[in-house]
C-alpha cells in the first residue's frame, strides 16, 4: 500500500454511473481471501466480463476501454454504497487508483477508502458534470488533486474546486499514519475510561 | 436543551475527542463472522499483540457456510479455509465463538438478540453493514470495514464522527397485509437509497411503537439501504419483554438496575434532529422492489416509472437497471412469473417471519414450476420452529427448509439464484448479481413471498387475506 499522499496528477476513468454498489465493484464471490492483496483484477468483475469470461469483454464497460485510464476513477452519485467489505477499497486501489471522485460516497466505503490511502474527493453535481464533460471530450485531460489544499483542478480548463476532509484524517493520509497506531498509543486512557 | 436517544448513547461512549477530528468511541459489542475478520487477525498477529477485550467479541461463521449436510465438511476450499481460520484465530485471541454445529450458530444479527447480548444503550459493531439491525434495541450500531474490525480488536475504540441525526414518525395504523418490511421498502422508495447518508436515523411513532420485536429488527436492518450510519428504536415494555430470561440478559438486581436505565433512553421532548420526517401508516400497501437497488420500490398496485418521469441524469442507471431486471417502464409487477422464493436473510429470518409464512401457506401447495428456500436464521430458531410443528408446514407445502447461514441473500456461498431467472426475495439487496450472476431480485416481505410460492406469482397479498381468516387461519401483522 502507498502511503503519504498529497498530490495526484493524472488522467481519469469516467464511470457515469449512479448508485455504484460495493457488490458491483467486487461480487462477494471473490471475497474468499484471507489476505488484503490481488482484489484489483476482479474490480467490476462482472461489468468487465459477460458470463464471467476473461475471453468475453463488454466492450461498453468504460473500464475496458483502452481511451481512458489513470489513476483517478470519477463516478456518479452515492459512490460505494450496500455492503461494508473493505475489499471494495482494496479492489480500487491493487486496480491503480489513488482518488475516487463522486458527488457523494457512501458513509462506510469513504471510511475504508481513507483508511487504504485510497482519497475519497467529494465535489459538486456541477464540477462533476464538467469533469465528465472534459474527459468525455479529451480523455487525455489530466486532472490534479492536491491534498494540503484541498483543491481539484480540471487541468485543461483550469476550473477548480475545494473539497472537504477532516483534519485529522488530513494529517494521517499526508504524513502515511495509521488509526491503529493511534488508537494503541490511547490505551491507558482507553483503560481509565472503562473504570467506572 | 434535551438530548435524542442517539446523543445520550453517544456521549456515553466518547473517551476523547480529537480537536478538528473525530472522536475515540468506545465500542461496548463487537460481532466477527468469517468473511471480514481474516485480514483483521493477520494485522494483530503482525503486531504480536492479543485482542484487547476478547470477553466483549462473540464469533460466528454465516456468509460461507452451506445451509445443507451441515454436519459434514465444507465442501468448497476457499470457504472452508475462511471458516477455519476463524475458528483458529478465535481460539487465538480468547473469542467466544459459535461455529458450524454450536446450538447458538446462525445469522450473525439474529444470533446477537436471540442471546440477549444486543441490548439497549449499547454501542455494537461488526463488519457488516446491516449490523444497523441491533439497533431496534435503543442503541448505536453499525457496520464497519475490516480495518476497522482491527481497531475494535486491538483498541476497543473507534474513530467516529458525530452524524446528523433524522426521524422517522410513522403514525397511525397498518393496513392489513402490511408489515414491516413494507413499511422500511416503502421508506426507502421514498428516500432513495442515498437519502439518509450521513445520518443516524431513530424511527418512531405510534405504528413503530406497535410492533414486535422481530420485526423492528427488520425495519433498522435495512437503515442501510438508505445509506443511514445507524437505524435506531427507543427501548420500550416491548423491548425489556423479548430482552428478560435471554441467555446472556442481565439477572436479578442487575436486570431491574439495567431496566431502570434503559428507561432514560428516549429522545427528550425539546431534542433537536436535523431532519424530520412523517409518514402516514394508512399510506402504505405492500411493497415490492421492480430495479436494482433497494430505492428502486413500489406498492404492489403501483407501476415501474415511466422514463419521462426519471430525472434527466438518471436515466441512464434507471434504464440499465431495467434491463438487467428484464422489465419494461411503466409495467406493473402484478401477475409477474416468478422462479424462486428465498425466504431468510438477516432482515427476515426470525421465528415470527417463519410463524407468518406458515399461517399463510398451511394446507397449501407451492406452485409447480417455483423453487422454494426457506432459510432459517439460526440453530435456535430452526430448533424453534421444529419444536412448533411448522416444519411440517412447510414439507407439506413443498417447500424446502434448509439449516441456518447468510444463503442466497449474497452469492457467496452454494446457495445462488441462476442467471436470468427471478426471485422473489425476504433478503435486503436486489444489487445486480446479488443473488447470483445475472440473478433478478424482487425485494418483498415474507408474506408476498409465501403467497408468490404458492401462485408461481407476484401478487396483492390483501387479496388473499378476507379467505384465509373465513378458513381460520390467522395472519399477525
Amino acid at each position: 500500500m502507498s502511503k503519504n499522499i498529497n498530490i495526484i496528477r493524472s488522467t481519469s476513468v469516467p464511470l457515469n454511473m449512479e448508485n455504484v454498489d460495493t457488490d458491483q465493484i467486487i461480487p462477494a464471490r471473490f471475497l474468499k481471501a484471507t489476505s488484503r492483496e490481488g482484489f484489483g483484477k476482479n474490480l467490476f468483475r462482472d461489468w468487465k466480463y459477460n458470463n464471467n469470461d476473461e475471453m468475453n469483454p463488454k466492450p461498453d464497460f468504460i473500464l475496458n476501454n483502452p481511451t481512458y485510464s489513470g489513476r483517478i476513477l470519477v463516478a456518479a452519485k452515492n459512490f460505494g454504497c450496500g455492503s461494508s467489505r473493505e475489499h471494495a477499497a482494496w479492489a480500487i486501489k491493487d486496480a491503480g487508483f489513488d482518488v475516487v471522485v463522486s458527488s457523494f460516497f457512501a458513509d462506510i466505503f469513504k471510511s475504508n477508502a481513507l483508511n487504504n490511502f485510497l482519497l475519497p474527493v467529494q465535489v459538486s453535481e456541477g464540477f462533476l458534470k464538467k469533469i465528465f464533460e472534459a474527459v468525455t471530450q479529451d480523455p487525455n485531460t489530466e486532472i490534479e488533486v492536491i491534498l494540503e489544499k484541498q483543491t481539484i483542478t480540471i487541468l485543461s480548463t483550469h476550473e477548480q474546486e475545494n473539497f472537504e476532509i477532516n483534519a485529522y484524517k488530513k494529517t494521517c493520509l499526508l504524513n502515511g499514519y495509521d488509526d491503529i497506531d493511534y488508537l494503541l498509543s490511547l490505551k491507558k486512557q482507553i483503560e481509565e475510561f472503562e473504570t467506572p | 436543551m434535551g438530548k435524542t436517544l442517539f446523543e445520550k448513547i453517544w456521549d456515553k461512549h466518547v473517551v476523547k475527542t480529537i480537536e478538528g477530528g473525530p472522536s475515540v468511541f468506545y465500542i461496548d459489542k463487537h460481532f466477527i463472522h468469517e468473511v471480514t475478520s481474516p485480514q483483521a487477525f493477520a494485522g494483530l498477529n503482525k503486531r504480536g499483540i492479543k485482542a484487547f477485550r476478547p470477553d466483549q467479541v462473540v464469533a460466528t461463521a454465516d456468509h460461507n457456510v452451506p445451509t445443507v449436510d451441515q454436519h459434514l465438511p465444507i465442501k468448497e476450499e476457499l470457504s472452508r479455509r475462511q471458516v477455519e481460520m476463524l475458528k483458529k484465530n478465535c481460539a487465538e485471541h480468547g473469542i467466544e465463538m459459535y461455529g458450524l454445529g454450536h446450538p447458538y450458530q446462525g445469522i450473525v444479527h439474529v444470533i446477537g438478540p436471540e442471546l440477549g447480548i444486543t441490548q439497549p444503550g449499547m454501542t455494537i459493531v461488526c463488519g457488516d453493514s446491516h449490523t444497523s439491525t441491533h439497533g431496534a434495541f435503543g442503541n448505536i450500531a453499525f457496520g464497519i470495514g475490516t480495518t476497522e474490525v482491527e481497531m475494535v480488536l486491538t483498541t476497543q475504540c473507534l474513530l467516529q464522527s458525530k452524524p446528523l441525526l433524522m426521524r422517522i414518525n410513522v403514525d397511525g395504523a397498518l393496513n392489513k397485509g402490511v408489515v414491516s418490511k413494507d413499511i422500511v421498502l416503502y421508506i426507502i422508495s421514498q428516500l432513495s437509497a442515498s437519502g439518509a447518508t450521513g445520518y443516524a436515523v431513530e424511527f418512531a411513532g405510534s405504528a413503530i411503537r406497535s410492533l414486535s420485536m422481530e420485526a423492528r429488527m427488520t425495519i433498522c436492518n435495512m437503515s442501510i439501504e438508505m445509506g443511514a450510519r445507524c437505524g435506531m428504536i427507543a427501548p420500550d415494555e416491548t423491548t425489556f419483554n423479548y430482552i428478560k430470561g435471554r441467555k446472556f440478559a442481565p439477572q436479578g438486581e442487575a436486570w431491574e438496575r439495567a431496566v431502570a436505565y434503559w428507561k432514560t433512553l428516549y429522545s427528550d421532548g425539546d431534542a433537536k434532529f436535523d431532519r424530520e420526517l412523517f409518514i402516514k401508516a394508512e399510506d402504505i400497501e405492500p411493497m415490492i422492489t421492480y430495479g436494482t437497488n433497494p430505492g428502486m420500490g413500489i406498492g404492489i398496485t403501483g407501476r415501474v416509472p415511466a422514463l419521462k418521469d426519471i430525472d434527466e441524469k438518471e436515466k441512464a442507471s434507471f434504464q440499465k437497471s431495467l434491463q438487467y431486471m428484464g422489465l419494461e417502464a411503466g409495467s406493473n409487477l402484478k401477475g409477474r412469473k416468478v422462479d424462486y422464493v428465498f425466504i431468510g436473510s438477516c432482515t427476515n429470518s426470525r421465528i415470527e417471519d417463519l410463524r407468518m409464512v406458515a399461517s399463510f401457506v398451511k394446507g397449501k401447495q407451492k406452485a409447480s414450476d417455483v423453487e422454494v428456500w426457506i432459510v432459517p436464521g439460526s440453530k435456535q430458531v430452526e430448533a424453534q420452529a421444529k419444536q412448533e410443528g411448522i416444519d411440517k408446514i412447510f414439507e407439506e407445502a413443498g417447500f424446502m427448509l434448509r439449516q441456518p447461514g447468510c444463503s442466497a441473500c449474497l452469492g457467496m456461498n452454494e446457495d445462488k439464484i441462476p442467471a436470468g431467472k427471478y426471485c422473489i426475495s425476504t433478503s435486503n439487496r436486489n444489487f445486480e448479481g446479488r443473488q447470483g450472476q445475472n440473478a433478478r431480485t424482487f425485494l418483498a416481505s415474507p408474506l408476498t413471498a409465501a403467497l408468490a410460492a404458492i401462485t408461481g406469482e407476484v401478487g396483492d397479498v390483501r387479496e388473499y387475506l378476507g379467505k384465509q381468516v373465513e378458513e381460520g387461519a390467522f395472519i399477525e401483522n
